[in-house]
């Protein structure tokens, strides 16, 4: 049985077959750059699908009932009325006034102070959170409960006014796949010409080696490892830089203390996908480059 | 300095019949005892093959002979008479466009490409313009046929070493193709082509960027081997040379055809005359 070092010593044999070191042409650059648009593509694409996930599981599951009262004591005499109701009802999960003081707040760039004082009549606000499931058969039972408290009792799921945002976001993540999808096609496409150009430029070696009795997946095997090692070099340096930009992102987003940013996140499952994105480059490059190398060798004697 | 192949040419020792490289000697034993080869059996056979390339006219006609097993043949002929062509088919770079090849008993015109390594092992080949592969050593090269058949890195190193030896060149192992001076780079490959222990040696105008000492050298060397039992065939229309070989035989292409078309390879060398 052969030691370790007679492996070693034999697999530095057989890698001597090809000439040329690392970085010594562009295909390790170019992947850098291809797998660092990748990355930022794909690192897009799960973070707006985690937004729209979030998203869509508050629009589903809530709901604000307004009070349109402009008397302030009868408003908050229905107020009460209503949240007593909606918390005994069925499908609700909860129900919390929206603080007048936050209401206020939210008003105040439009409104200005007035919007504190109490004599402009803003409608009070109950924020309701259903239980899972079938949320418009639940906001229709709720419309019906309301309406039979008082007519001006109004109750919108959220899901009317920030389902086209959710749809932007889903399209932007869409986007992402597509060019995800692409930049792999591109990939693939670019360890094709590097394996033809590398059979090219070795024919003369290849067709001694094969008068030598090589097997084509003797000869396939070199170029393979040559493309796979180009990839998994340049794979790591654009996934390395991909990953400082999008963790700088990160501290921006964060910045901004928009809540509807800071959904945008990635969570651990996403890093894992992101990290695999290299190593299916590489399996990907490998592969193609086999099969390049086998059909330009099965065209030959 | 002298290198050791020349000393021992100048001895007339080093490539007689007592080849000193036990790794060539260890094959042929074996395989004698296991009938592996079988002398004087059709070991290549030609039945009416042509070959043409692309819509060209035939570069070889009706080309119909047999080789015997361990013996030792010129193919001769002038420049353009298809010599290289037919060495060609005979090591298996290409196929014929019509006719019937067996090598080693199986008809290779039909053999699957994947077959086609197998045979490749069992034939080695002097490329007229040597075809070392310019980015390995000298040792790197001659090894190649090991590697290729999958020997373990621990039992190449010995044959290669020994082989380096025979040629004279066990100094410059390290060396790579273009440092190598002519005739030192037509001794790897041949080194490279014999160390896989061939039962047939093709060499296609071994001697034609060599001088006469060396070309004598080279022939005496291939006579070694074929005492040894592998097949020779020799393209070259060096006459002088041919007639150095006693007991060879030889083909004559004139413009792809044999001279001879019965094959019955009627044109011995003569020796040379006294003067």
């Amino acid at each position: 049985m052969a030691s370790r070092a007679d492996r070693k010593a034999a697999a530095a044999a057989r890698h001597r077959l090809l000439p040329g070191g690392r970085l010594a042409g562009p295909m390790p650059w170019i992947i850098a750059i291809m797998m660092f648009l990748t990355v930022l593509a794909a690192a897009a694409g799960l973070g707006l699908g985690a937004a729209v996930q979030s998203m869509s599981a508050d629009l589903a599951g809530r709901a604000s009932v307004q009070v349109v009262e402009a008397d302030a004591r009868v408003r908050e005499q229905l107020a009460g009325r209503a949240l007593q109701a909606l918390r005994t009802a069925p499908g609700v999960r909860a129900a919390d006034p929206v603080d007048p003081a936050i209401l206020a707040e939210q008003l105040r760039p439009w409104l200005g102070e007035e919007a504190m004082s109490g004599d402009l009549p803003v409608p009070a606000l109950i924020d309701v959170m259903l239980t899972p499931g079938d949320a418009a058969a639940k906001v229709e039972n709720l419309r019906r409960l309301l309406a039979g408290l008082s007519s001006k009792l109004r109750i919108e799921p959220h899901a009317a006014f920030l389902m086209p945002l959710a749809g932007l976001l889903s399209a932007l993540g869409w986007l992402a796949a597509g060019a995800v999808l692409l930049m792999t096609l591109a990939t693939a496409a670019v360890v094709v010409l590097a394996a033809r150009g590398a059979h090219d430029s070795h024919r003369g070696t290849i067709e001694v080696l094969h008068l030598m009795g090589s097997t084509d997946v003797q000869i396939a095997r070199l170029f393979q490892r040559r493309i796979g090692l180009d990839v998994l070099l340049g794979g790591a340096l654009g996934f390395a830089f991909a990953i400082f930009v999008i963790l700088l992102i990160g501290v921006r987003l964060s910045a901004t203390g928009s809540e509807l940013l800071a959904a945008i996140s990635l969570p651990w499952v996403d890093w894992l996908i992101l990290a695999a994105l290299p190593i299916t480059g590489v399996l990907l490059a490998t592969v193609t480059a086999r099969w390049t190398v086998l059909r330009a060798l099965g065209r030959s004697l | 300095m002298i290198d050791p192949a020349t000393r021992a040419v100048e001895r007339g020792g080093l490539y007689d019949g007592t080849l000193a490289v036990p790794w060539l000697r260890l094959r042929k034993s074996r395989e004698r005892d296991g009938a592996a080869i079988s002398p004087m059996s059709a070991i290549v056979q030609f039945e009416n093959v042509g070959l043409r390339y692309g819509l060209d006219s035939e570069t070889l006609s009706d080309v119909s002979f047999s080789l015997a097993g361990g013996g030792f043949y010129f193919l001769t002929g002038a420049s353009g008479a298809g010599k290289t062509s037919l060495l060609k088919l005979l090591y298996l770079a290409q196929r014929p466009s019509r006719g019937v090849i067996r090598l080693f008993g199986e008809d290779v015109v039909t053999l699957p490409r994947k077959r086609l390594p197998g045979f490749r092992r069992r034939i080695g080949v002097v490329f007229q313009d040597f075809r070392l592969v310019p980015h390995l050593s000298a040792y790197d090269n001659i090894a190649l046929p090991l590697r290729v058949a999958g020997m373990e890195e621990d039992e190449v190193d010995a044959p290669v070493a020994e082989m380096l030896n025979w040629v004279g060149l066990g100094d410059r192992g390290d060396a790579r193709p273009a440092t190598l001076s002519g005739g030192e780079q037509q001794r790897v490959a041949i080194a490279r082509a014999v160390i896989g222990r061939p039962e047939i040696l093709v060499a296609d105008e071994p001697t034609g960027n060599v001088d006469i000492d060396m070309a004598r050298r080279l022939m005496t060397l291939f006579e070694a081997l074929n005492r040894l039992g592998t097949t020779i065939v020799v393209a070259t229309h060096d006459l002088p040379l041919m007639a150095q070989v006693s007991g060879a035989q030889m083909m004559k292409l004139d413009k792809g055809r044999l001279a001879d078309p019965t094959g019955a390879l009627r044109y011995p060398p003569r020796p040379p005359e006294q003067s």
